[in-house]
C-alpha cells in the first residue's frame, strides 16, 4: 500500500470518509435476526458454512461482525453494475451478517454460488466475498471463502493462484464438515479465520 | 460480444487509519501481520448488497421515539449527504446508526461504566438516503465515556455508522464526531487517521439552519465513499 502512489490519484476526487473501529458495541446497532439468511431456511442445498475467529493468541474474538457476499448458483448478481444484467434468484439475498457468539463462532446459510467470468478469459472459481469488522481493528479485513470439493475451479482461480506459498492459499479454503444429528439446519463447511499469527488468514487488499 | 469492462474503484488508502495501530492497544493483539495481497476488483467486488427501504421501520430515524417516555439528554438533528468520491449523490442507500446515551452508556451487557441506563433509549437507527443521497435523523447528544486504553482514556463523544453504498468496494464503517471536543487530542482512535484533513472530515459541524427553533440543535455531516475509477474505454478490452 504505497501511499505516494495512491495520492497522487486521489486529487481528481473526494476524500473518502475514513474507517473507524465498530467497537465492542455494535451489537444492538447491526445485529439483524435474518442476517445471517443468504436464503431462507428450507431451501434446497442450503448449508450453513460455520467458523471461530481467533486472536493472535489463538484466543477466539467475542466481538466481530462477518459479512459474505456472494454470486447465486449460476454465478449471477442481482445487480445493476454487473455488465451482464441483473438477476434475481429465488429468495437469494447475496448477503449474510453474523456477529459472533462468546466462543467466537459465526455461522451463515447459503447455497454454493456459481463459477464468475473474468474478463479476459477464465474463470474464478466458487467463492464468498468475506469483511470482518471487530474491536481493535480500525479498517475492515477482507478475505474470501473458497470450496474444498472445487479443486480443478480452484487451481485455476486467478486470485488463489496469485498466492505463491500452499499453505497461506489454504487459509482460504473452507473445510467440509459433518452436522451433528441433532442439528436441523446442514452444516456445510468450516471456515476459522486467523486475524494473526502462525496460521494467519489471507486478508486482501481491495 | 463487445461490452465495456465494467467500473472499478479508485484507491483510497491513505484516508484511512493503518491496519497496525498500537495506540490502540486491543489492536495489538488483533491486526494482521502479513502483507495483504492485492484483490483485483472484478464482479464480486464491483457488486454488493443494496439494502434499502425493506431494512427500516417507520421510527426508525428517529431515536427519540419507541418508548414510554422521552430519553434524557441534549435532543439533536443530524443530517447530511451520501456521495461517492466525485460527489455524485448515492441514493436510496441504508445508513445503520448507534451510539451511547447521555450518559456515555451502551446498551450492552459489557458496557461496565457506571453510568445509567436510559429506560427511553435503546441508540440504534436506520435511514435510507433520499434521491439526492440525503439523510437525516433525530437522536440526543451521546455523552463521553471512559475506557482503559490507556490511563484516564476517554472516548469524544461519538456516533457510529454503518453504510454499503452499492459495491462490496465501498463498504465503510465509521464514527462520526461532535465540532470543539476537547477530548480528540488524547484518543487514540481519532487520531489512527493520520491526514489532518481526514481527521477533519468526521467531525460533524454545527449548523443553526439545521437547528429546529424551541425543539433541537442541528449538526451536519457529509459522508463521502469510495469513487470509481475513470470511464475505460472499449477499445482497451481485450480481445479474445
Amino acid at each position: 500500500m504505497s501511499e505516494s502512489q495512491t495520492t497522487g490519484l486521489q486529487l481528481s476526487g473526494l476524500q473518502t470518509t475514513p474507517s473507524q473501529t465498530v467497537g465492542p458495541f455494535f451489537r444492538h446497532g447491526l445485529e439483524w435476526e435474518d442476517g445471517p439468511y443468504v436464503v431462507p431456511e428450507g431451501t434446497p442445498g442450503a448449508f450453513r458454512i460455520e467458523g471461530t475467529v481467533f486472536d493472535g493468541a489463538g484466543l477466539p474474538v467475542p466481538d466481530a461482525v462477518i459479512e459474505t457476499w456472494q454470486a447465486d448458483p449460476d454465478g449471477r448478481f442481482d445487480h445493476p453494475d454487473d455488465p451482464r444484467g441483473a438477476v434475481r434468484w429465488k429468495d437469494f439475498r447475496g448477503f449474510g451478517r453474523s456477529a459472533t457468539d462468546p466462543d467466537g463462532r459465526y455461522s451463515v446459510l447459503t447455497v454454493k454460488p456459481g463459477p464468475l467470468p473474468v474478463p479476459g478469459g477464465g474463470q474464478e472459481a466458487p467463492h464468498l466475498n468475506v469483511s470482518v469488522f471487530c474491536r481493535g481493528m480500525l479498517v475492515r479485513l477482507v478475505t474470501r471463502i473458497y470450496f474444498p470439493d472445487e479443486e480443478e475451479a480452484n487451481t485455476a482461480d486467478p486470485v488463489l493462484t496469485s498466492i505463491d506459498d500452499p499453505a497461506r492459499q489454504a487459509t482460504l479454503v473452507a473445510e467440509i464438515a459433518e452436522s451433528t444429528p441433532t442439528e436441523t439446519i446442514p452444516l456445510g463447511y468450516r471456515f476459522d479465520i486467523h486475524l494473526q499469527g502462525e496460521h494467519e488468514t489471507v486478508f486482501f487488499d481491495l | 460480444m463487445p461490452t465495456s469492462r465494467p467500473h472499478t474503484y479508485r484507491p483510497d488508502t491513505p484516508s484511512h487509519p493503518p491496519v497496525s495501530w498500537p495506540d490502540y492497544k486491543s489492536n495489538v493483539g488483533r491486526a494482521p501481520h502479513k502483507p495483504f495481497v492485492l484483490l483485483p476488483q472484478r464482479l464480486g467486488e464491483i457488486t454488493g448488497p443494496l439494502l434499502g427501504e425493506g431494512r427500516v421501520g417507520p421510527n426508525d430515524n428517529d431515536l427519540t421515539l419507541g418508548h414510554d417516555g422521552e430519553p434524557q439528554g441534549q435532543r439533536i438533528i443530524v443530517s447530511g449527504r451520501v456521495l461517492d468520491g466525485d460527489g455524485r449523490p448515492v441514493a436510496g442507500t441504508l445508513l445503520e446508526v448507534w451510539q451511547a446515551n447521555a450518559a456515555g452508556r451502551y446498551r450492552h451487557d459489557a458496557d461496565r461504566h457506571p453510568a445509567p441506563l436510559d429506560p427511553n433509549f435503546t441508540g440504534v437507527g436506520r435511514i435510507i438516503t433520499d434521491s439526492d443521497g440525503r439523510y437525516s435523523f433525530t437522536t440526543i447528544q451521546p455523552g463521553a465515556y471512559p475506557w482503559r486504553n490507556h490511563d484516564n482514556a476517554w472516548r469524544p463523544a461519538h456516533i457510529h455508522f454503518s453504510l454499503f453504498g452499492t459495491a462490496f468496494t465501498q463498504r465503510l464503517i465509521t464514527q462520526m464526531y461532535f465540532e470543539g471536543d476537547p477530548l480528540f487530542a488524547q484518543d487514540p482512535i481519532f487520531n489512527s487517521v493520520r491526514d489532518p484533513k481526514a481527521r477533519e472530515a468526521m467531525v460533524a459541524k454545527f449548523d443553526l439552519a439545521t437547528t429546529v427553533p424551541e425543539w433541537a440543535l442541528g449538526y451536519q455531516w457529509d459522508i463521502v465513499l469510495r469513487g470509481k475509477n475513470p470511464t475505460p474505454l472499449e477499445e482497451e478490452d481485450d480481445d479474445e
